[in-house]
């Protein structure tokens, strides 16, 4: 093999010359003189030259004493039963002391696309216990649903207290966390790992991280590693398993990084052209099969630049999620926790997860009737700005009532409380009592009569 | 031989290799097309995941363009964007897609029972209807002879046959019920006529604002989360079209299995059969191979031409386009063309074109004479929701119908959330003939003095944000009471309640002729000083608003109704 010679190095690439027989996505061993060994994989192959992306990064690496070895496969990740209540490193090492998985299978991490034939739409309400999801934006059984947060954000409180709050009622059925983190720091890792840690949650869950200060271009493993280990604890053992992946505007980054090395033809703000399919070999991982008990729901977590959600990453991800959760500054400023913004958040599973059988029969009518009245709401605290209190009618006013009390009691919960379907709709009944009876068009008479004056 | 591998581009050398010809390439024999020849190198794009392809696989050529077969047994089915039928793959490979299956498109199979039309000793030519079978309860898949092939029938036969058995000699040449069609090739029509049938699709802001034309072209554009899929899936649902083809182009792979799940229970609201069965899926979900994305609408537009071509009413939705024009964008991008506007190809404007073309109605090629017709409606992604992007620009060039979709309207739950003041509609005044004669005569009007009032009312909202409600005149406090209705009474519209979902022609045209009744009789009554609350608190204010859960014949008496209330109102006022 000594006629293989690495001609470049730039940023996270290397260019191999003299090669034959490597193919397309291969996997490659890189041995430096110290005895180290890093991952790389093909991205390009012409003639006898090859173009290698070095997962832990280029530093360090010098043309003439490396030696490489291509693998003749993908990278793959160990899986095995006992891999649940560990901690890994974003490529996959054992980072909490103990020994290397004894694999009794290795994935390609690439994984395959889930036939749509062979899908099973998901339709199981999963109750979080935090108001703004369950009675507005329904999370459902293998749907994917992000949370677009921005910097200074409680998204990991959110996140965390989803993972530890969320059922699917009157089952008892295993489950799972898989969490994948990319370039988060050490305290907000430590959060999650000391919280699953005390909720005894750690003994259900696989953790694979990469901290800000690991390879950037290992974040691009990552997640594929964290969604390779959730398929096959979903749908090999058949466990219900919840992935949250955060941040992806960390792995976004660095797939730019090899974009821009590679010098691709640029979109928009230097992302890659392909970021939405990248992005939705990710995504569309999530979901459920038809007659198989497992399911795997995921989490996506990301920060929008500048609170910008026309950025291209919340942009595209919200075109291949179903919905979003969407956290407001404004809100935070209030002290309100969590900061969920409920109009411009959305769950598209909704509509099929809820009512009559799954959570209750006036669900829909209530959530569809605290938008339209919370927006109205919110129209009427902008006239106030503009016109003063004194300028609004009498039934504005009740609508200003409204939004206050709607934002401090139903958006507004405890990080430990978990209220159920039930108490949610219950409160949003007695919120409802503040507006006139008249105003509540989107609700039918007989659900007014019949809930009106119980909760 | 394969030279070089990056993605879903392989530069390869090929023997005989012309533009458009399908190659396989290695062990797996991968699906690709060429798309580029150079000297003695084609570059392929390559329908599959091309991860294990090395330098040195072979790379063997067809010698035919990527087609589709056309026989009985599509209708009911999901294809990939190269039709392959999913349900097959699943058979094969499990509950994944695994790379280089060979499953046929259509069943070989399965016996159909043909009925011939034509007798031994007629003459017939291409596009001649010569017998059919009756595929689905609600599609009679009519047989028509393939393009270059006219004679004497020497001999037909009805009876039982798989698609590749011999039904008819012609001229000497065998006919079996499978023909293939390449992809990119429109199919030809006779006589392209101007639309004047309305795709009546219940969907009250369509119908009686917007209406689309069968044959027409329509674009759908907006932000994620504002209802473009929940409208495509409405007005597959919905529509009167014959047949429905539904592309899922780079969408959410749940998309299609709501669809697929959904289907097969819903009823056509014309026959009250299951939808399924006169539904065609295409289902390219946004992880499934880039470049299938590409060639996943003219699979769909081929397959929906033919069967425009048996005489039907075809519509095809495609979601979302824009995908589509990624896939090309990231196609040119490894092809190292020269990037025109965003990235995108400088013939992404004629492409677009292109494919909208394949629209349109009129007179089909061959016997007996027939009409047919292909309404597309294409939905757009633009980039956070900018509709000054290339995508939306190119396609707004070539449709003529702009259902724009407003993401304040969704954040207000307010549905279908198509925005009432930059929608539009082209095909008016060639559908007015039609509207005046089936529904009313005064549709028109009707439709204009709404959208007059919902035009003032946003002038209205302007003045009252500085000035507050209580100091515009008691009229224009009315006008904006009665837009009120407009919205939330009639364009406001569930999609899971079982009255609501669909609303008749007439029905709509009542609901708003209601309206339109209360405001000129308010008005009048406003004139002659009756206090607005008074008219406000009138009974038929809350039967306008319980109208959109009634039946046609309750609605249709709301006109009237509101009329002799109002106008009982301004006499009432006079003798206080």
């Amino acid at each position: 093999m000594n006629r293989i010679k690495i001609s470049e190095i730039t940023g996270p690439l290397m260019l191999v010359e003299g090669v034959s027989g490597v193919s397309y996505d291969e996997l490659v061993e890189i041995k430096l003189k110290s005895g180290d060994t890093r991952l790389g994989k093909v991205l390009e192959i012409s003639a006898d030259k090859a173009l290698v992306q070095v997962f832990e990064g280029t530093e360090g690496l010098d043309i003439k004493t490396v030696s490489l070895a291509f693998k003749g496969r993908s990278l793959e990740l160990s899986v095995s039963p006992d891999m649940t209540g560990r901690i890994f490193s974003g490529l996959g090492h054992p980072l909490d002391g103990a020994p290397e998985l004894i694999p009794t299978k290795r994935l390609d991490v690439n994984g395959l696309p889930i036939n749509p034939y062979a899908r099973d739409y998901p339709n199981d309400f999963i109750q979080t216990g935090i108001s703004t999801i369950d009675g507005l934006n329904t999370l459902s059984r293998g749907q994917k649903l992000p949370i677009f947060s921005a910097s200074g954000l409680p998204h990991s409180r959110l996140a965390a207290q989803i993972a530890h709050q969320a059922k699917v009622r009157g089952k008892e059925e295993s489950f799972a966390v898989v969490f994948g983190a990319m370039g988060i720091t050490y305290e907000e890792a430590e959060f999650f790992i000391s919280g699953f840690r005390r909720t005894g949650a750690i003994e259900n869950s696989v953790l694979y991280i990469n901290l800000a200060s690991d390879p950037a271009i290992e974040r691009i493993a990552t997640p594929r590693l964290a969604l390779t280990a959730a398929e096959y604890l979903a749908f090999e053992e058949g466990m219900h398993v919840l992935v949250i992946l955060t941040d992806m505007t960390n792995y976004c980054e660095s797939l730019r990084e090899v974009s821009a090395a590679r010098r691709e033809v640029p979109g928009r703000r230097g992302y890659p052209g392909y970021l939405y399919t990248d992005l939705a070999t990710l995504y569309e991982r999530a979901g459920r099969i038809k007659d198989q008990p497992g399911s795997i729901t995921l989490i996506p977590i990301l920060t929008m630049p500048d609170d910008d959600k026309t950025h291209p990453i919340p942009d595209l991800t919200g075109y291949i999620t179903e919905g979003q959760i969407i956290l407001s500054r404004e809100l935070e400023r209030k002290g309100i926790y969590p900061p969920i913004d409920p109009l411009p958040s959305l769950s598209r599973l909704r509509d099929k997860a809820i009512g009559e059988g799954r959570t209750r029969d006036d669900h829909a009518s209530i959530a569809n009737q605290l938008f339209a009245s919370y927006s109205r709401g919110r129209e009427v605290r902008e006239l106030v700005v503009i016109l003063g209190e004194a300028a609004l009618s009498e039934t504005d006013r009740k609508y200003l009532e409204f939004a206050g009390a709607f934002e401090s009691d139903f958006i507004g919960q405890s990080e430990n409380e978990a209220r159920t379907i039930e108490e949610t709709l219950d409160l949003s009944w007695r919120l409802l009592r503040i507006l006139p009876r008249e105003e509540l068009k989107r609700i039918k008479s007989e659900l007014i009569e019949k809930y009106e004056n119980k909760s | 031989m394969i030279k070089k591998v990056a993605g879903p581009l392989v530069v390869a050398e090929v023997e005989g290799a012309r533009k458009g010809d399908l190659i396989r390439l290695g062990k797996k024999r991968l699906i690709g097309e060429v798309v580029e020849l150079r000297g003695d190198l084609a570059s392929v794009q390559v329908y599959e995941e091309t991860s294990g392809l090395k330098v040195g696989d072979e790379a063997v050529n067809t010698g035919s363009p990527l087609s589709v077969e056309l026989a009985p047994g599509m209708v009911g089915a999901i294809f990939d964007g190269i039709q392959r039928p999913l349900k097959d793959i699943m058979k094969a490979s499990g509950f994944f897609i695994a790379r280089g299956i060979d499953v046929p498109a259509v069943a070989r199979d399965k016996k159909w029972s043909f009925v011939p039309s034509v007798k031994e000793g007629d003459h017939v030519g291409p596009g001649d209807i010569i017998g059919s079978v009756q595929e689905t309860p609600l599609i009679l898949h009519k047989i028509m002879v393939p393009s270059g092939i006219s004679g004497k029938v020497e001999s037909i036969n009805p009876g039982a046959f798989t698609i590749e058995e011999t039904i008819a000699v012609v001229g000497g040449k065998k006919l079996s019920m499978l023909q293939k069609w390449p992809v990119r090739k429109r199919r030809a029509i006779k006589e392209k006529n101007p639309s004047a049938v309305p795709l009546v699709t219940g969907q009250r802001i369509i119908d009686s604002f917007f209406p689309i034309a069968k044959g027409g072209a329509a674009c759908v554009p907006g932000p994620f989360g504002a209802g473009k899929t929940v409208i495509q899936h409405q007005m597959a649902k919905w529509s009167d079209a014959d047949l429905i083809v539904f592309v899922g182009c780079g969408e959410r792979g749940n998309e299609m299995t709501d669809v697929l799940k959904e289907f097969p229970e819903l009823k056509d609201p014309k026959s009250g059969r299951p939808l399924l069965e006169k539904t065609i899926l295409i289902a390219n979900t946004s992880n499934m191979p880039i470049a299938a994305r590409e060639a996943s609408v003219y699979t769909g537009a081929a397959i929906a031409e033919y069967f425009r071509d048996m005489g039907y009413n075809v519509a095809m939705m495609a979601d979302s386009t824009s995908r589509w024009a990624e896939a090309l964008r990231e196609m040119s991008g490894r092809l190292e063309e020269m990037p025109g506007e965003e990235g995108y190809p400088a013939y992404l404007g004629s492409r677009l074109a292109d494919f909208y073309e394949r629209s349109g109605c009129g007179k089909c090629e061959g016997k007996p004479e027939r009409e047919g017709s292909l309404t597309i409606i294409g939905s757009v992604s633009p980039p956070g929701g900018d509709l000054s992007e290339p995508v939306v620009q190119n396609t707004l060039r070539v449709t003529k119908v702009f259902w724009a979709l407003d993401e304040a309207l969704a954040h207000k739950r307010h549905f279908p959330s198509i925005n009432w003041l930059r929608s539009y509609s082209l095909y008016l005044a060639n559908l007015s003939p039609y509207l005046r004669k089936e529904v009313a005569e005064d549709i028109d009007e009707v439709r204009e003095e709404s959208l007059k009032l919902l035009a003032q009312e946003a002038e209205l909202e302007e003045i009252v944000r500085l000035v507050g409600v209580e100091s515009i005149s008691p009229k224009e406090q009315l006008v904006l009471f009665a837009s009120k209705m407009i919205r939330e009474d009639f364009l406001y519209q569930s999609a899971f309640d079982p009255v609501d979902q669909y609303s008749s022609l007439k029905k709509q045209y009542h609901m708003l002729k209601a309206i339109k009744e209360f405001f000129v009789r308010a008005s009048i009554a406003i004139e002659d000083g009756v206090d607005l609350e008074l008219i406000k608190s009138s009974s038929i204010v809350e039967k306008i608003a319980k109208a959109r859960f009634l039946d046609d014949a309750s609605v249709a008496e709301l006109p009237g109704l509101a009329a002799s209330l109002i106008g009982a109102l301004r006499s009432g006022g006079r003798h206080e």
